[in-house]
């Protein structure tokens, strides 16, 4: 696995302008460097500037005040602006407002349709696409009828055909079920883990971000965290604060601490946390 | 009637000879069909024509029954110019009462009418239901290219067109839910005159249009993000390829047409 | 006493002798006592959704009744839009109703259609606006320049306005950040204590369901596999899960905890049970080394 960063923003500065002139600054001189193949969660309460550090990293926003680099390209510079969205896929909230075609085949078929690919090749990755997040059987259906999860399938499955080396998912789980939050989970998962491909995702639920190896938290435009999520949720008061919570095991052993019980806090899944109790409780 | 019931637009996939047709071909055929509806005059050529349909009905095996669903919101159409026909055609009388005269050549023109709306809505619909929405968009994209040369933006109407395909349905969803979310708080959609009536639309449009614009601009970024940047050097994955049954295809549809035409040239 | 709202036997068929025939709910008895607070969780598609609507007379029973205060809502067409203002149902993502140009005007929009004087109206909206805190300098605004929180709270007001004593919610938290989704459970509290309604909340979060509720029911494919009290319906772990579900984190450390041996109760869902369960263990293992 190659270390070296797939995308880095530079004093990051995003203000809206609006008529008036004067808006509220959303991003702050946010300075990230995000290492290619790492899996990142970013939480944030609404309005923290999460969603908008997301869209500058394949140049939807652009900033007003410093750098963003895709690979090393200026995403200010419009003619790197196909290969930047090429490298850097975005998925978003709501899966019936980024389906373009009425067959799912056809939907995964956009991306590389708009890249000129040739058709022999475009089918080729369209069937890798649906293989890789499960939808194989479904390649004929209309989208309208699928399920949340299902949906969110095909919309990460139409950002793989471009072959991407980074997704950026912003909060891919929110409109869904606890099933279909599970299969887009293990899909992301499995991108990272399988394909190497990096994952950025955007999020507020907790358990999610424990998923990810690095934690970046989001406060007022800045980043006010940037951990293991093992270390940024021993921070308890600090991201309850901040409008946040931490997952329950965390949230149980701080409980416990503050019995004056010596627990450890950085207890993420449900496994951590019985191994704790087990030892404390034997 | 829900408003889940109506198919206009909608796409069965399926894999029959019919679906498996250029979208070329098929809108042709359909443009071929429906010269040959207009010049159809009597019985015979009119019955030549609903006998070729019912084949390629069966053929693409669309059932029936949803044909006909399709059918519901034109019925009043029908029944409209029907009576207008009826009473408005000069003829021998055969029914006659206070201003109103009833022709038996009004009767038949009425029937002949219904009968050729009929079979033009059926014959639409037979293309939509077995043509996906895109590969359609895509060979009527392909049809009218040479217009791209006068200037017309044919890769982006094409692209509007299968872009409202295909959220019809999703609108048709959306407006059901905000319909009985205004009914919870006492709305009434149903009773009162015309001016109350669309008085009461306010609380549906409003939000309807607010959620198809927040759709809108949602679609137009995740567009941009699978970096759509119009027509220009784009390709298909699907791409059309005549062959030798669409050939075949149209020449029957031309066959027929001409046939047709020389039938009503000798008044059949 | 007897239930506020209840279904006996109620079937729901969606498109019924088409080929998309669709049996929705099958033979459903469901009840709800005035001033309980019941939660009611299934998966989408479960049909869930399809029960609550039929709870205020948006859909009608393809057979058996609903009954609200022991009396059929469709008796009388009266009766059936009475009904409808005392079984207030906010649905999931209620903020995209909004219509009006003002928040004042939207949360007034059911109160006017039950014809009440404008006094009346008045008092309502801004108690209505106090239970879902949003202060009276909101309520001049455009609805539709607020946060999505504060959208969300005034689409609750709404409703709350009509001042209904049964009060449905469809998913009221859905993607809402942890603060926001806190602050609407809050104002349902409030409206539920103050005014002694019967609360139905529809949810995903077992954690937020193992909270709040008294009492929780179970749908799952068209009927009621399980009802009760928390305790009761976590004890089908296994079930559950098979369902896609699933059970509280504190639920599944606890039955680990006693797979393992380790004597915990099992009535576990919440931190504050799963934090006095482990201190009690821990006093009584105390107790037995001291032995």
């Amino acid at each position: 696995m190659s270390h070296h960063p797939i995308i880095q923003t530079e004093h990051l500065t995003f203000r809206y302008t609006t008529e008036e002139g004067a808006a509220p600054t959303v991003l702050d001189e946010v300075t990230l460097s995000i290492e290619s193949g790492s899996f990142v969660a970013v939480l944030g309460h609404n309005g923290s500037g999460k969603s908008t550090l997301a869209k500058h990293m394949n140049a939807i926003l652009l900033p007003s005040g410093g750098k963003v680099y895709v690979n090393g390209l200026d995403t200010t510079e419009e003619a790197h602006l196909l290969d930047i969205r090429r490298q850097v896929g975005m998925v978003f909230q709501n899966p019936d407002n980024q389906i373009v075609a009425s067959v799912v085949e056809e939907d995964v078929a956009f991306a590389p349709e708009n890249l000129g690919i040739p058709s022999a090749e475009i089918r080729q990755r369209v069937d890798q696409a649906l293989a890789t997040v499960g939808m194989s059987d479904y390649a004929r259906h209309a989208p309208h009828l699928l399920s949340g999860g299902q949906k969110q399938r095909v919309a990460i499955a139409g950002v793989l055909a471009m072959r991407p080396r980074c997704i950026v998912l912003d909060e891919p789980t929110a409109m869904l079920d606890p099933v279909g939050r599970r299969e887009v989970m293990s899909t992301i998962q499995a991108l990272n883990r399988d394909e190497g491909i990096t994952v950025v995702l955007i999020t507020h639920h907790m358990d999610e971000a424990a998923q990810a190896d690095r934690l970046i938290v989001m406060q007022g435009g800045q980043v006010a965290a940037d951990a293991h999520p093992s270390q940024v949720f021993q921070n308890v008061d600090g991201l309850r604060a901040m409008g946040l919570e931490v997952p329950q095991p965390v949230a149980l052993m701080y409980e416990l601490r503050r019995h004056g019980l010596n627990v450890p806090l950085d207890a993420l899944t449900v496994d951590d946390c019985v191994r704790a109790l087990k030892l404390l409780l034997t | 009637m829900a408003l889940k019931d109506i198919t206009l637009g909608q796409f069965f996939p399926g894999n029959s000879p019919i679906h498996r047709l250029d979208p070329r071909a098929k809108l042709l055929a359909m443009v071929i069909y429906i010269i040959a509806l207009f010049l159809a005059r009597q019985f015979v050529t009119y019955a030549i024509l609903l006998f070729v349909l019912a084949c390629m009905i069966k053929v693409s095996t669309v059932r029936l029954k949803a044909l006909l669903r399709g059918m519901k919101p034109v019925v009043f159409l029908l029944v409209f110019t029907a009576v207008l026909n009826a009473f408005y055609t000069p003829g021998t009388p055969l029914v006659s009462f206070w201003i109103f005269t009833i022709t038996y050549q009004g009767l038949l023109h009425a029937f002949f009418m219904t009968v050729r709306i009929l079979m033009l809505i059926s014959c639409t619909f037979l293309l939509t239901y077995t043509t996906s929405p895109l590969s359609l968009t895509d060979g009527l994209e392909s049809l009218l290219s040479p217009l791209k040369k006068i200037r017309v933006p044919v890769h982006e109407l094409s692209m509007i067109m299968s872009i409202a395909l295909r959220f019809i349905p999703t609108l048709i969803e959306e407006t059901d839910k905000i319909m009985s979310a205004q009914r919870a708080r006492g709305a009434d959609f149903d009773s009162g005159h015309l001016i109350q009536k669309s008085k009461a639309l306010i609380p549906l449009l409003v939000p309807l249009f607010i959620s198809a614009f927040r759709r809108a601009d949602e679609l137009a970024t995740a567009m941009e993000c699978r970096c759509y940047h119009g027509g220009e050097g784009r390709t298909r994955m699907n791409q059309l390829h005549y062959q030798p049954k669409d050939g075949l295809f149209i020449t029957g549809a031309l066959t027929l047409c001409v046939c047709i035409g020389i039938l009503s040239w000798f008044g059949l | 006493m007897n239930p506020i709202i209840e279904t006996r036997q109620l079937t729901h068929i969606y498109s019924q002798g088409t080929p998309f025939e669709h049996v929705a709910l099958d033979g459903v008895n469901f009840s709800a006592q005035p001033g309980e607070y019941v939660a009611i969780i299934g998966r989408t598609g479960s049909g869930k959704s399809t029960l609550i609507q039929h709870l205020n007379g948006l859909l009608k029973p393809s057979s058996g009744q609903v009954l609200f205060d022991g009396e059929d809502i469709w008796s009388t067409k009266a009766y059936t839009r009475a009904v409808r203002f005392q079984v207030g149902l906010v649905f999931q993502y209620p903020e995209y109703q909004l219509f009006e140009e003002t928040v004042y005007q939207d949360i007034s929009f059911g109160p006017r259609n039950m014809g009440l004087d404008q006094e009346e109206i008045d008092r309502r909206v801004r108690q209505s606006a106090r239970f879902v805190g949003l202060g009276d300098e909101v309520l001049d605004k455009s609805p539709f320049d607020l946060s999505g929180g504060q959208k969300r709270r005034v689409a609750i007001a709404g409703v709350i306005a009509m001042e209904p004593s049964v009060l449905i919610l469809d998913e009221p938290t859905a993607g809402l950040d942890p603060a926001g989704s806190a602050q609407i459970l809050e104002n349902i509290r409030t409206y539920h204590q103050e005014k002694g309604a019967c609360i139905l909340l529809v949810s995903h979060s077992m954690e937020e369901v193992a909270r709040e509720a008294e009492r929780l029911v179970v749908i799952h494919r068209g009927s009621i596999p399980f009802s009760g009290q928390p305790p009761q319906v976590f004890a089908h772990a296994a079930e559950l899960e098979a369902m896609g579900l699933g059970i509280p984190a504190m639920t599944q450390v606890f039955a680990r905890l006693r797979d393992i041996g380790i004597s915990v109760p099992p009535a576990v869902y919440t931190i504050q049970q799963a934090r006095d369960a482990v201190l009690d263990a821990l006093k009584r293992k105390g107790q037995a080394e001291w032995r």
